[in-house]
Formats: C-alpha cells, sequence, structure tokens
C-alpha cells in the first residue's frame, strides 16, 4: 500500500446524508471480479442529472469527497471503496461513516475523517471554490481561509496509513500469540477451536 | 466488575492487547458467499498465503445462483457463472468446506448457518456480507466485514480491532397477535433511525425479545445493519440451547454440558453498563410497512405517507421529497390499499419455515390476485424440504406464487433477475434503496403476512383483517 501523510485539492462538496453502497456503486457494477474501472460506475445513479457535482470540470479528479452522515451505509461490498479510489478519491470527510465502510476505506488506503457537522458544514462551503489540505501527521484539516479543523484518528489505523503497512503481515508476526491462545482454546472451548475438525 | 455479553465474548476472544487501544481478537467462524468471498478466497490464495484454519472456515452458494428450478452454473446475471467457479475452485484449493449448488445443506448464509450449528453461542464469527449481524440472535459476536478484512481472517484466524461501544435496546410488553419480529425491527428504525446504532453492538433484550423464538430473534438481529450498528445480539437461554442441541456442528456429550453451562452464563450480568440504553414498548407496535426508499421511512400499515414537516426522524425533507417522488406517492397517501405489481417473500430477513409456515396459513384456499407476480424462496434447501414435507409448497403454488429453489435471489438486483421499473413490490426483504430489487423498482419492506395478504388483496393489506 502507498503511505498517506497529506491530502490536497479540491473538495467535492457532495454533503448528503446515509449516502448508501448502492448509490456508491449500484449491484450492477459488481458484475466482474476484477476492481479497475469501478470509478465509471460511481454514483451512477445521481450522474445521471446532468448538473451533478462529480462531474462538474472543476471536481474531476477531485482527491477529497465531503460527505454527510452515515456515509457508505448498506452492504458490505468493498466495491464502494475501490469505486471511489478508481474515481481518484484519497480522502472522505464526513461527520459519521458506517463501521464496514471506514474499514474497507481505510484497507484500501483511503483516509477517512470524522467531524463535527458545523465543520463539515463550513468545508462544503469553502469546497465550492477553493481547494482543502488534509494533514495526516498533524490531524488537521485547513483551508486558505484560516480553518483548522483536529480530528481523531485510531492510531494504529494513522501508524498503518503513514507507513504504508500491509495488516496481514503485521497480524501473521504475532502467531505465537495467536498459538498460544488457540492452546488454550482447544482445552476451555473445544467446540470452536481449529483442528476439531468441522470440515470433515 | 459487572460485564455485558458482548464484553465478555470480546473478553474471552482477546488474544492481547495491541498499541493503540487496538486488540488482537480470535475469530471462530469465517463465512464466505460466491459474491464477495470467492473474491477474497481467490486474492489470498494468489498471493501465497495459506488459509489458516480450514476448518473453521465455510462457503455457500448463495448470492448469485439463481433460484428457477433446474438452476445450474449458469446464471441470469451475465457474469455470474464466473463467480460461482472462482469460488468453487478457490474454496477445493484452500481445502474450505462449500455447500455447493446441489447440496442438500445449501442455503441463504445467514439461514444455514444457524441450522446447521455453524454459528454458536458465544462464537465470534465473521462473513463478508453486512447482514452477519443476523447471527447474533444466538448469542454469538458476528459481524459483517470487507474483502480485505476477510483476507487478514483467513490469513490469521484474528482480526485487529478497536472495541465497539455498547447499547442495549430494551423491548417490555408484548407484541399484539398478528405483528411480528419484523415489524418490530422496522419500529425500531422508524423510531431510531437508520444512523441509531452506529458504532454500537447492540444487545436486544427485554420481555418482548425473550418471548421471540429463534427464527424471529434472527429476523430482528438481522436488520441491525439497517440500523448502522457494528452488530446485534442477544443472549443465549433455554430456548436458544433447545434450538442447538443435535445440530450438525454443535458439541454433543459431555462437551455439550459443558458448553451449555458457558453459554447461559454469557447472559449481561445485573447491574451491568452500556454506553446507551434505549427502549421500547412492543405493545405500540402495529404490521410496519416502509413508505421510502431508506428502512426509517416506515409507518404502521393502517398510516399514510407523512406530509411534509411530519416525520422528522425519517430523513431530512429533501430525502423524503426525492423518496416520495422515486416511490410516485404523494404525502397523505394511505399505503393501505395501493396497487400493487409483485409480491416477494424471501432473504436472510424472512425465509425461514416459522415465515412460510404463518404466510401459507393466510394463503390457505385462496388465490394471489390477477396480474400479481408473487415468487416464495425459501432460505435453505431444508427449509424448503421441510415445507414441502408439511405441504406448504402446494399451498404457496395453489395460490398463484412461484416456488423456487434457495438463494438471495430478488432481494437485490445484480445484473440477474429483477422486478419492473416503477413496480411496486410487497417484499419480505431488509433493504428499500432505489433500484436495489430492478432498477427503478419501487420496494415496500413488510413482514410475510403482510406480504401474503397484499399479493391477494392485490393491494398494500392488513394482514390482521384476513382471517388464517
Amino acid at each position: 500500500m502507498e503511505p498517506v501523510s497529506e491530502v490536497s485539492g479540491r473538495a467535492i462538496p457532495f454533503g448528503r446524508k446515509n449516502i448508501d453502497t448502492d448509490i456508491i456503486i449500484p449491484a450492477h457494477w459488481l458484475k466482474t471480479i476484477s476492481r479497475e474501472g469501478l470509478g465509471r460506475g460511481a454514483f451512477q445513479a445521481l450522474r445521471e442529472d446532468p448538473a451533478n457535482i462529480f462531474d462538474q470540470e472543476e471536481f474531476k479528479g477531485a482527491p477529497i469527497l465531503i460527505a454527510g452522515d452515515n456515509f457508505g451505509c448498506g452492504s458490505s461490498r468493498e466495491h464502494a471503496a475501490w469505486a471511489l479510489l478508481d474515481m481518484g478519491i484519497k480522502a472522505v470527510i464526513a461527520p459519521s461513516f458506517s463501521d464496514i465502510f471506514s474499514g474497507n476505506a481505510f484497507k484500501n488506503g483511503i483516509l477517512t475523517v470524522v467531524l463535527p457537522q458545523e465543520q463539515v458544514d463550513r468545508l462544503l462551503e469553502v469546497a465550492r471554490t477553493d481547494p482543502i489540505n488534509i494533514d495526516l501527521t498533524t490531524q488537521t484539516v485547513t483551508t486558505p481561509f484560516q480553518d483548522r479543523f483536529a480530528f481523531e484518528i485510531d492510531p494504529f489505523r494513522k501508524h498503518c496509513l503513514l507507513n504504508g503497512l500491509d495488516e496481514v503481515g503485521l497480524t501473521l508476526s504475532r502467531d505465537e500469540a495467536i498459538a498460544g491462545y488457540e492452546t488454550m482454546q482447544a482445552a476451555q472451548m473445544p467446540w470452536f477451536a481449529k483442528g476439531t475438525g468441522l470440515a470433515a | 466488575m459487572k460485564r455485558t455479553i458482548f464484553e465478555k465474548i470480546w473478553e474471552q476472544h482477546r488474544i492481547e492487547a495491541l498499541p493503540g487501544g487496538v486488540d488482537l481478537v480470535l475469530i471462530d467462524r469465517i463465512l464466505l458467499h460466491e459474491r464477495t468471498g470467492g473474491i477474497a478466497l481467490r486474492r489470498l490464495l494468489d498471493r501465497g498465503q495459506p488459509v489458516f484454519a480450514p476448518d473453521q472456515a465455510f462457503a455457500v452458494m448463495d448470492h448469485i445462483v439463481d433460484t428457477f428450478p433446474g438452476r445450474s452454473d449458469k446464471t441470469l446475471m451475465p457474469t455470474g457463472t464466473e463467480f460461482i467457479r472462482m469460488t468453487r475452485d478457490a474454496a477445493r484449493e484452500a481445502g474450505i468446506r462449500l455447500f455447493d449448488l446441489d447440496d442438500p445443506a445449501q442455503g441463504i448464509v445467514h439461514v444455514m448457518s444457524p441450522e446447521l450449528g455453524i454459528v454458536l453461542p458465544g462464537a465470534t464469527l465473521i462473513c463478508p456480507d453486512s447482514h452477519t449481524c443476523s447471527q447474533g440472535a444466538l448469542g454469538a459476536l458476528a459481524w459483517g466485514i470487507g474483502t480485505s478484512e476477510a483476507e487478514h481472517a483467513l490469513a490469521t484466524s484474528a482480526l485487529r480491532l478497536r472495541r465497539p461501544k455498547t447499547m442495549r435496546v430494551t423491548v417490555d410488553g408484548t407484541l399484539a397477535p398478528g405483528v411480528t419480529a419484523k415489524d418490530l425491527a422496522l419500529a425500531l428504525l422508524g423510531r431510531f433511525g437508520v444512523g441509531g446504532g452506529s458504532g454500537y453492538v447492540v444487545e436486544y433484550a427485554g420481555e418482548a425479545v425473550r418471548a421471540l423464538e429463534m427464527e424471529g430473534r434472527l429476523t430482528l438481529c438481522n436488520m441491525g445493519t439497517e440500523f448502522a450498528a457494528f452488530t446485534a445480539i442477544i443472549a443465549p437461554d433455554g430456548k436458544t440451547l433447545e434450538y442447538v442441541k443435535g445440530r450438525r456442528f454443535a458439541p454433543t456429550g459431555a462437551e455439550w454440558e459443558k458448553a451449555a453451562e458457558q453459554w447461559l452464563a454469557l447472559a449481561s450480568d445485573e447491574g451491568a453498563e452500556y454506553d446507551v440504553e434505549l427502549s421500547f414498548d412492543a405493545g405500540d407496535v402495529a404490521p410496519m410497512i416502509t413508505w421510502g426508499t431508506s428502512p426509517q421511512q416506515v409507518v404502521p400499515i393502517d398510516a399514510a405517507v407523512p406530509a411534509v414537516g411530519e416525520a422528522p426522524g425519517q430523513g431530512t425533507e429533501s430525502a423524503q421529497a426525492r423518496a416520495r417522488e422515486y416511490m410516485g406517492l404523494d404525502s397523505g397517501t394511505p399505503l393501505a390499499g395501493l396497487p400493487i405489481d409483485a409480491a416477494f417473500i424471501g432473504s436472510c430477513t424472512n425465509s425461514r419455515i416459522s415465515d412460510l409456515r404463518r404466510a401459507a396459513s393466510l394463503l390457505q384456499g385462496r388465490k394471489v390476485a390477477p396480474g400479481i407476480k408473487a415468487i416464495c424462496v425459501p432460505g435453505s434447501t431444508s427449509v424448503k424440504r421441510q415445507a414441502e414435507a408439511e405441504g406448504l409448497h402446494e399451498v404457496f403454488q395453489a395460490a398463484g406464487f412461484e416456488w423456487r429453489e434457495s438463494g438471495c435471489s430478488m432481494c437485490f438486483f445484480a445484473g440477474g433477475e429483477s422486478f419492473g421499473p416503477q413496480d411496486r413490490v410487497v417484499s419480505s426483504t431488509n433493504r428499500n434503496f432505489e433500484s436495489r430489487q430492478g432498477p427503478g423498482t419501487r420496494t415496500h419492506l413488510a413482514s410475510p403476512e403482510t406480504v401474503a395478504a397484499s399479493a391477494i388483496a392485490g393491494r398494500i393489506a392488513d394482514p390482521r383483517r384476513i382471517a388464517s
């Protein structure tokens, strides 16, 4: 994964609440087992409106999306994150995210930034005309107009994003701890344990 | 220290605390389906990474397979065959048990897993599918994840997680006759909103929850994801044990005795603290039906589409206006009596044997109204077999319902079978998003009883007015 420390540029001032993964990428785009090219299907229903924000010249290729509450709700499809990535989105700012979506975004190197609604409203206003900067190192979002909003992020996610680390590799390095747990589990809760022949 | 059921399971499965407030948590069961699971498995194998515990993972065909009688690897979804074969090959290569198209135990993953005792009380279980929360009904910590996290769990049998917050929703009182777990789930969404459970493990408790049979509990927990919850859970009790005992992958003999004792001890301690507590009176619930394009846009079946400003908890005014337009409904229009085009009984929400029995009792001796497309898709091949042994298929077919093979079917449109544009469908499923069941299709979510009653009437109908 590529390290992410700063995302800077135009931000799509979208702002709608409860955007579900069916809106981000309609199910009929999930026909291939590849993850490339999904950007063309992103927000397809909304883009049927010629005046939609995504296809305005100034927002094409914008690296940031500003959304409303509960962004990414609905199905667990990781295609939602892949579609955003394919559109060129590297960070999403919203007052809240669905848990599955923010996990999927993180695993694909997309930064999700949670800010209070009034700060998101301010950014929606700025984004119409000017760029926005997200600095992961200092955990701040800034605008050319001296706005400076601090955000919280899980320290582990921050560490992985800044260093482009692969989570699976990190967990595999804990193999002794996992094996130790499994020995204990096989004795105390054998009905859950590895090697109980469930697949037989 | 008083603990909730969630805290007990979490602490039992915590391998170690990692820096930054993250826990490494052991995963007992991994479920995969051909829509998302095959991809996770394939990507892992292509990187040369073996599955850590293949005997704790299970794969099933449910999402993409057709549900027509005589189905095969060929699908209406143009590229469906590719998903089916990829999943089959990857499962074989990884040594994972697959419940294939023709397996007598095949079914929707959240229907067949409880049936087989794959999910057990106290287990940690993940599946790359948002409705995995259904399985919390057995007192397991079961939640939906994405493809990358599924790869992680397959490779390591563990996940790195931040502990979610806890919420208890206490439902006291009694559900009125003709009012079901589905109506309760919809009423909770109408009251507390689709973002209400965000970030929480939601424990359903109270006398109305304890009074639900296991299949009703599965329906209630199923819609935990519509509530934006991390997952939903119900403490195991005597009904849970009775349900699990004797299932194919459940422990037996002395192990069963030991397990049963541990599982009953999982119930939240009296006085355990939650981050948030909500309460709800089951007596207030009527048969519910959605009017819009979000599960929170829901009203009692004898009510009307809310007027502007009348339902502030059901989405912003602009979202409600858009929903009314999409659904072709004006505010103030009564839901009951709206002509429909189709009726659908199926999905991981409502396709179990008790759902089919209740729907059949309304359909017995009656006919679906002329011109209505009516479909029943049993949740698993076992449910189908049981229904056929009871003669329910004859009731459905005599009434004019299609009787299908099991699978997710038309709960969602993925390029295969669908309802038509502007078709008004009453559906026992879980999502009424725009185009969920077909491009432009208008979905009204309701209980199987309401679907059956509406199919007979040819319009949205209150099942309480039809004697079963």
